[in-house]
């Protein structure tokens, strides 16, 4: 079956390049049918999940809230369609979903081949390893002949088999679907090892019955950008998802959250702030929006950082460092292009 | 007193009991558990391995259980069983998906409905059963629109509906529409007419050579590609599509075979009697074919009531996908067998009953053509 399912997610994709699919006017399509079309994963702890009361939560649907606050002031204007690694590109290019936030690695056949925008990066991630810690393996060169838990249709595939090349070992790849789904495979011992984007692995080593009983390999073996995503051929609206994420970073950078944006708004010394939440000049009409188009997305789900630390922070069970992804001023390299 | 005089007439005499050591416990025991070495073997180790099951799996699933609970690590402090106030929490995502909550009672009242519709089909005896009948074809209306909304209902979007009234919708539409669909395309497989027969043999065969998946994948995303643009088909009609087309060709194959046992005989009586074609099929050939074919129909809607979980890759939450996304909540995580066990009995339940009831049907229908 997994052939045959490979083999028409490749029809579906030929199709794409077949048909043109500029489709002009996605804001417009957006305003008409009320919600943004938002693709997300079909469940990743802090990334994407649902609460209690059957909303979607994490921080991948937090940039599809931004947006949808932008636009619409109203974060439940959001659609959310589920998507594997597999189905996420051609739910995205058949027109299902307006954008995709849902930790995508940006490449450059993806960029390019697929006909897709990647609109920037909202975290910075690298493929690591996750072992049971009694295996007493202490690194990922030493893994030659174990079998790995690896997601189909990711470029955690590609990596894997990458390494594994360049260091002369070999191993055996368990091909799954989801996230849960590898979850389920590793703690059954199914495979010795999970592979995936060390957030993933972090978030995943958190849901363990006993999660120091596992280790992460010092090994980060790849660059995976992580960011929300367009379809080509609409500039304008790649342009409303970039800024939204951008207005959440420089938020971040100027000390705007979402506590004190209403003071803020008011008018303050600093031109920037003033230009980014609509006291001063008018961006949002560049982009075919209104003045408070980005006071109104931190307002109503905060800055970079507030969203980082509320989902995936150290004080959550997940448990990640800033790192690579704290403010450029802070030694990490999350910067944003200036608004003006 | 004579001997000869019995008090009973000739051939009325009750039965004796089974002599001693041929009935009662002690016999059932060592007939079906202890008759040969072999047995023995077998029901040692049964019982063995009964008893290291068993009494574990009732601590996990009951008695260490904790029934009401704020998050997974409550669960722990409480009790060492199963955290089933994960599920007690979220059982209405599980059962109406994202449907919004002062809604609910919409998808409860078509529930009801649903069983006031089915009850007079399933069950003959039933009273005032053909004024019934009536509100169960009307039924399908009524419940699409209480579910979906408009005309004064408050609409609701399908990307909305998920859980357990997701998989009924899916089964039961499917069912539903597959059946009658199933059995004009065996016909049509057997008709006289070149052109309908090839065509009912292309479909059937073209939809039994595709697996249900690459079904769901067309519908969820080629189709975007050859309708005109801006149109909006909504996914959830496509899939039912999908669902409907995919288990008809398999029913109608189930029900060839039922045509097929049914001796050529009783279509040439049909003739003689002067019945049209669509007279002597419903009247003579269909009722005994159907009848026969009752096994392989419930069997094809077992399956198609099981596979509607596929959908949960085309991104339609139906409970595992449900499950899969509230596991992710770090509040929770970590429960997947809790979850699993609970949609498995959700399954077990619908298809246990649909296979009671088909073994109920084949009893009822069973007028003695062929051996017990
Ligand atoms: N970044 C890689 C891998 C992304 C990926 O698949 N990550 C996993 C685990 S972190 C995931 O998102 N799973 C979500 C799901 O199973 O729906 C890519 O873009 O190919």
């Amino acid at each position: 079956m997994s052939k045959l399912t490979k083999l028409a997610a490749g029809a579906a994709v030929a199709a794409l390049f077949a048909a043109n699919t500029s489709t002009a006017g996605t804001l417009d399509d957006v305003k008409a049918a009320g919600h943004v079309k938002c693709g997300i994963s079909t469940g990743v702890p802090g990334f994407a999940f649902t609460d209690d009361g059957g909303a979607w939560q994490g921080f991948d649907p937090a940039v599809c809230k931004a947006v949808a606050a932008a636009i619409f002031g109203d974060t439940s204007k959001v659609k959310y369609t589920t998507t594997t690694g597999k189905t996420r590109f051609t739910a995205l290019a058949s027109g299902e979903v307006d954008m995709l936030a849902r930790n995508t690695t940006w490449t450059f056949s993806r960029d390019t081949d697929l006909k897709l925008d990647f609109v920037g990066v909202n975290y910075y991630d690298g493929q690591g390893f996750m072992i049971p810690s009694e295996l007493g393996v202490e690194s990922a060169k030493d893994l030659d002949g174990a079998s790995v838990c690896i997601q189909t249709g990711t470029t955690t595939e590609l990596n894997l088999a990458d390494f594994f090349r360049t260091n002369g070992i070999s191993y055996e790849a368990v091909p799954i679907e989801t996230n849960d789904e590898a979850r389920t495979n590793y703690v059954a011992g199914r495979c010795d090892v999970y592979t995936t984007d060390a957030s993933g692995l972090a978030a995943t080593r958190s849901s363990l019955e006993d999660p120091a009983a596992h280790v992460l390999m010092p090994e980060i073996i790849s660059k995976e950008p992580l960011g929300p995503l367009v379809r080509h051929g609409d500039s304008e609206w790649a342009d409303i998802v970039r800024w939204t994420l951008n207005a959440m970073i420089t938020a971040e950078e100027l000390g705007v959250n979402s506590g004190n944006v209403d003071k803020m708004a008011t008018g303050t010394d600093n031109p920037e702030i003033n230009r980014l939440l609509g006291s001063e000049g008018d961006l949002g009409a560049m982009i075919g929006l209104d003045k408070a188009w980005a006071w109104r997305a931190i307002k109503m789900v905060g800055n970079y950082g507030e969203v980082f630390e509320q989902y995936i922070g150290a004080d959550t069970p997940i448990g990640l460092d800033r790192g690579l992804n704290a403010l450029w001023t802070q030694g990490g390299i999350l910067y944003s292009p200036p608004f003006r | 007193m004579s001997t000869s005089t019995s008090p009973y007439a000739p051939g009325e005499h009750p039965d004796e009991k089974p002599p001693i050591g041929q009935s009662g416990l002690v016999n059932w025991v060592y007939t079906n558990l202890f008759s040969s070495p072999f047995n023995i073997i077998l029901t040692l180790v049964t019982a063995y391995f009964l008893y290291k099951i068993l009494p574990p799996m009732f601590n996990w699933m009951f008695f260490d259980a904790v029934y009401v609970a704020d998050s997974r690590e409550h669960c722990r402090e409480l009790n060492s069983g199963a955290c089933w106030g994960f599920i007690g929490k979220r059982i209405g995502q599980f059962t109406y998906g994202f449907y919004p909550h002062e809604l609910r009672w919409r998808v409860n009242l078509t529930f009801l409905l649903f069983i006031v519709a089915v009850l007079p089909v399933l069950w003959d005896n039933m009273p005032k059963r053909r004024l019934m009948l009536w509100f169960s074809a009307l039924f399908p209306f009524i419940g699409f629109w209480l579910l979906s909304g408009g005309l004064g209902l408050e609409t609701v979007e399908t990307n909305k509906w998920g859980g357990f009234m997701l998989t009924m919708v899916i089964g039961v539409t499917g069912i539903a529409v597959s059946l009658p669909l199933g059995i004009l395309l065996a016909l049509g497989r057997q008709s006289d007419l070149h052109i309908i027969r090839w065509v009912c043999t292309g479909f059937i065969e073209f939809i039994r050579g595709v697996p249900l998946i690459t079904l769901l994948f067309v519908a969820s995303t080629m189709l975007n590609y050859f309708l005109p643009p801006g149109s909006n088909f909504d996914l959830l009609l496509r899939v039912l599509i999908m669902v409907v087309l995919f288990s008809a060709a398999y029913l109608a194959e189930v029900v060839r075979g039922g045509l097929q046992a049914i001796p050529k005989g009783q279509v040439e009586a049909a003739d003689a009697m002067g019945l049209k074609y669509w007279q002597s099929m419903r009247l003579v050939v269909l009722p005994q074919a159907l009848k026969i074919s009752i096994p392989g129909i419930v069997n094809t809607f077992i399956g198609l009531f099981k596979d509607s979980t596929l959908v949960v890759i085309i991104g339609l939450l139906d409970p595992l996908g449900i499950g899969r996304a509230s596991l992710s909540d770090t509040k929770w995580q970590g429960l997947s067998t809790e979850v699993y066990v609970f949609i498995a009995l959700f399954f077990f339940i619908c298809c246990f009953g649909m296979s009671r009831y088909s073994i109920y049907l084949e009893k009822k229908l069973h007028t003695g053509h062929s051996e017990e």
